[in-house]
């Protein structure tokens, strides 16, 4: 091991914490994969809420005329499942990985600003928190995930409902854009010598490409906020259509930021598809160019889209048109991808193993979100299939069948690399066909459902509308896509404690998260890898494979996995850990509850703000 | 082995609910028994002119997705099954194909270029009608209410006001606009056309000559808040005939209570007065003129009452007027009746079993 210098203990009001365990060693921790593993923990536990609200959905909707759950409670309920699993399941998961694998990736110790990183993830958990004190004092935001103006206005909305929301997302916007300015700078500075933008791995690109949307969309949200905030606490008028203002004003708001957002949400499942398939393919992934310039141009492309979630709105036919195009425009970059990926597969040997399996299933399924996503990008098709069920199955298909099994290809594939060792297989073949049948039975129906004109978002429906298979269908998949998490759950508890000891490199893996120690060291590497090529570690283990790129020193790690051998006399300076971030996001919670019981805590917490961060930056450095 | 035949069982049964599932829709794709559907608010058995026209372009969209969903689910399932190899094994590395990736960016984009040029060409024909088409017109102003239709007929009179049951009068083309007196509702009928929002502050539009006589269902598409599910309306393409007997009757005020329930409904006319309903509810020909509920001036003669959700007969009727809110939660319409048991229970000042049945009788002549 190498020798890490003993922390020099400082004393003084600014000392910085020194626990190497327990609870203060989490809460100052500045070790991006202990904050992966923070992420990736709250996104499950948000993920099973979520899905508990789904349950209940289906179970009000599996029979006609059914009064289990009250319509203001369903309403209440799919505001908050929508809420729950873009911002609280799929960005969390996709930041665990970024802060656990894109380091390891990158050949670097940690990101580039560590403090900052703890710091999101903090202002995260503030965030998620903030909205769900809602149910603590049962006003559950009920005006829907797109919180459309002017419903969400005083008058509409007359209890704190909506201001649980909007202070919720808020700070979760917060805590995104101090993580996509993190991976914007690690990505563009951290790499290893050797590692250009050309060589590297893909997950790496769609990381950087999702920090970049997010600094982009998240200020537009930001703003919409503020705007919509300001109308419910102190009376101005910014969607207020007695006043004569315009409400579709919010949608263009809303959408510029949340159609970037759904790329947001399915960029890093995407990437983890393109390392996952590659190495269960024996194959490299096919024409990486091509797939880097795709991603570009998808992110560029989500901010010309938005108002193709407006063709109902009336917003004339040459706009109409502009936005219709340019949404087909971005199926061709799509396009390429599916077929890049099954071409990496043609010709390989497929080990089709459970992230296998779970990589191939978001292939499938994400392409049947792409087709019905063509279709609705036809505007006058749109004005037939917009806000019906056929929109939940094309987004579902997206964002479950695309973004989810996406993550969780990712969750098995680099389990063994957190943990030390191997989800079990049996299990996992379980856990991907309950998730994978359960997931078809549930949103396959819904296209049919949305063609047969039932709307989204109703609480109940009468008999006879030719609604009613379909919808029991559907509650019965979505208790089977329940039983798979079950499934999953099981696997997981079971692996950490007695699963098979994995070592460094369980899958034969190209990229150098693979070439060091599972779980690997603290400081990560012993001594900087260097980066002969694509796919680095491929070509420590197999000078010869005539990968793309220069052998320069190749042969730099021993390629065994036993890097951090190397190390024996390096001295690694790692970041100290800080009480700082937790009290910065400590002091954004508080000023979030000023703005939702008593305002004059606001300008308390924001004072708390100022001082955490001078603190922050006056904190001395062990060592 | 057991995972191959695993995999094509499972292919085989996905096809075949797939098939099952979509009879309904492949039917309707290629337009066959379409006078006879079982969902009555399909959006793919349309019957008017502009319904038709946005089915040609989805049967277009559909037909192409199909053959590359088939394409490429296939070579998935081909490459699963044709290079799997369990114990594994080494593969050549390959690193692209520039040609192939220019041809699979080349006729996706060809493709969607196919479906652009009709589909633009729809959007204009769909923002307005032909001149043909416009000459003999009919408009009608839709007004979106949390959680009612108000329906008004600018060109036949203010007299002409309706609530949650429009009529139109076949091969005749409407144009109808919307707009909203809270909050943005969504205004469909999925058998003439495609959906319109309904906005505060603006008037939006759609177009479509109806074909067929006959009832058509229609619901509030844009959340719109608690009672949204219950917001539905009907529309009644009548003939030419009975379109205009339709008018003529709407047009006139309610008529005083006369035949056999004279004793009854005069008595429940008085109540009606005399209380809180012309607070909200307009009855032509009487003081009754609020504005805030649906004109009930003509309620006797609509086939639901509460925005579609009820049956209008006598049992729902007095359900209605006595606990309004165990019918539909947080409507503006309050529980009015000493009896309600459940919903919000009954009103401080609450009117008597007798009164609601007075009340009752008295909705029912207004025909």
């Amino acid at each position: 091991m190498a020798t890490i210098a003993a922390p020099v203990a400082q004393r003084g009001l600014l000392a910085r914490p020194t626990e190497p365990t327990g609870l203060w060693s989490w809460l100052t921790t500045v070790d991006a994969k202990r904050i992966g593993i923070l992420y990736g923990t709250s996104a499950f536990i948000f993920f099973l809420i979520g899905g508990l609200e789904a349950l209940m959905m289906r179970s009000q909707l599996a029979v006609p005329n059914n009064t289990l759950v009250a319509p203001g409670t369903f309403n209440a309920l799919f505001t908050m499942h929508g809420t729950t699993m873009i911002f609280l399941v799929v960005m969390p998961m996709g930041a665990a990985f970024f802060n656990y694998i894109v380091p390891l990736q990158l050949g670097a110790r940690d990101v580039a600003f560590p403090r900052l990183n703890a710091f999101s993830y903090w202002v995260f958990l503030a965030g998620a928190v903030l909205m769900h004190l809602a149910f603590v004092v049962q006003t559950v935001p009920d005006m829907g995930w797109f919180a459309y103006a002017n419903l969400t206005e005083r008058a509409f909305s007359p209890n704190n409902a909506v201001d649980f929301w909007i202070i919720g997302l808020q700070v979760l916007g917060v805590a995104s854009l101090a993580a996509g300015f993190n991976f914007l700078v690690t990505i563009i500075n951290l790499r290893a010598p050797g590692m250009s933008l050309m060589r590297l791995p893909l997950f790496c690109w769609t990381t950087m490409i999702t920090s970049i949307l997010m600094v982009l969309a998240f200020p537009v949200i930001t703003v919409a906020l503020i705007q919509l905030m300001f109308d419910r606490l102190f009376g101005t008028n910014f969607f207020n259509t007695a006043a004569n203002a315009d409400p579709i004003l919010w949608q263009h708001l809303f959408w510029v930021f949340a159609h970037p957002e759904v790329y947001i949400l399915i960029l890093p499942a995407m990437g983890i598809v393109s390392e996952v398939l590659p190495v269960f393919s024996g194959k490299p992934l096919f024409g990486y160019p091509f797939m880097v310039y795709a991603v570009a141009s998808i992110a560029f492309l989500s901010f010309t889209v938005w108002a193709h979630h407006m063709f109902v709105t009336g917003l004339g036919p040459v706009a109409t048109s502009f936005f219709a195009a340019s949404t087909m425009l971005i199926a061709v970059p799509t396009g390429i991808k599916i077929f890049n990926w099954l071409s990496t597969a043609y010709g390989g040997a497929l080990r089709l193993n459970t992230a296998a399996l779970m990589a191939f299933g978001f292939v499938g399924m994400f392409t049947i979100g792409g087709l019905s996503g063509i279709m609705h990008a036809s505007p006058p098709v749109d004005t037939q299939q917009h806000d019906t069920y056929f929109i939940v199955a094309h987004f579902h298909y997206v964002l479950f069948g695309g973004s989810m099994f996406g993550l969780m290809a990712g969750i098995y594939y680099w389990f063994p690399k957190v943990t030390g060792r191997l989800l079990d297989e049996a299990i996992g073949k379980v856990h991907f066909w309950l998730m994978f049948i359960g997931f078809n039975v549930t949103f396959g129906p819904m296209h049919f459902l949305g063609i047969d004109g039932m709307p989204r978002r109703i609480y109940t429906y009468p008999t006879g509308m030719g609604w009613d298979l379909w919808n029991l269908v559907a509650t019965i998949g979505a208790f089977t896509i329940a039983l798979s998490v079950l499934a999953f759950m099981v696997n997981a508890f079971k692996s950490l404690r007695s699963g098979e000891i994995a070592g460094p490199d369980p899958w034969d893996g190209r990229t150098l998260e693979w070439s060091v120690s599972s779980p690997p060291p603290h400081y990560n590497f012993a001594e900087i890898p260097v980066a002969a090529g694509r796919d680095a570690f491929w070509l420590q283990k197999y000078p010869t494979s005539g990968g793309h790129g220069t052998a320069v020193a190749a042969a730099h790690g021993d390629g065994s996995g036993h890097n951090a051998e190397h190390g024996e006399h390096v001295h690694v300076h790692l970041p100290d850990p800080s009480y700082w971030p937790l009290a910065a996001g400590g002091a954004i919670f508080l000023a979030g509850l000023g703005v939702l019981f008593y305002l004059p805590l606001i300008p308390v917490g924001l004072f708390l703000v100022i001082v955490s961060v001078v603190a922050w930056s006056l904190e001395p450095v062990n060592g | 082995m057991r995972m191959r035949r695993g995999l094509w069982l499972l292919l085989g049964l996905f096809v075949v609910l797939a098939l099952a599932g979509c009879a309904r829709e492949i039917s309707g794709v290629v337009q066959f028994a379409a006078d006879a559907p079982d969902a009555p608010q399909t959006t793919v058995f349309p019957l008017s002119d502009t319904g038709r026209r946005v089915q040609t372009l989805y049967e277009l969209i559909f037909w192409m997705a199909l053959v590359v969903f088939v394409g490429v689910e296939g070579a998935l399932l081909y490459i699963l099954v044709r290079f799997r190899r369990p114990a594994g094994g080494v593969a050549s590395q390959t690193h692209g194909n520039t040609r192939l990736e220019i041809a699979w960016t080349v006729i996706p984009a060809v493709i969607l270029l196919i479906i652009a040029v009709p589909t633009i060409e729809t959007i204009f024909s769909e923002d307005a009608p032909s001149a043909s088409a416009s000459e003999n017109q009919i408009r009608v102003e839709v007004t979106g209410h949390q959680w009612w239709w108000e329906f008004r007929y600018p060109e036949l009179g203010a007299d002409v006001v309706t609530a949650n049951e429009f009529h139109l009068p076949v091969g005749r083309t409407a144009f109808i606009t919307m707009t909203s007196a809270d909050v943005i509702h969504s205004f469909w009928i999925p058998k003439m056309t495609g959906k319109m929002d309904a906005i505060p502050t603006r008037v939006n539009h759609i177009w479509f000559t109806a074909q067929q006589t006959g009832e058509y269902y229609g619901q509030c598409v844009q959340f719109c808040g608690t009672e949204h599910a219950d917001m539905r309306l009907r529309l009644f393409v009548d003939t030419p005939q009975d379109f205009d007997a339709w008018v003529r009757r709407q047009s006139q005020g309610a008529q005083a209570p006369v035949t056999s329930t004279v004793g009854l409904a005069a008595v429940g006319a008085r109540v009606f007065q005399s209380g809180a309903c012309p607070g909200c509810h307009t009855i032509r020909g009487t003081p009754a003129q609020g504005k805030v509920g649906p004109d009930l001036t003509h309620v006797g003669s609509r086939t639901t009452i509460a925005s579609g959700v009820l049956t209008n007969n006598l049992e729902n009727l007095t359900r209605w007027v006595t606990d309004a809110q165990a019918v539909k939660p947080e409507a503006k319409m309050p529980t009015l009746g000493c009896e309600a048991n459940t919903g919000t229970g009954p009103p401080t000042t609450c009117i008597t079993r007798s009164d609601v049945d007075a009340v009752v009788a008295y909705l029912r002549t207004l025909q």
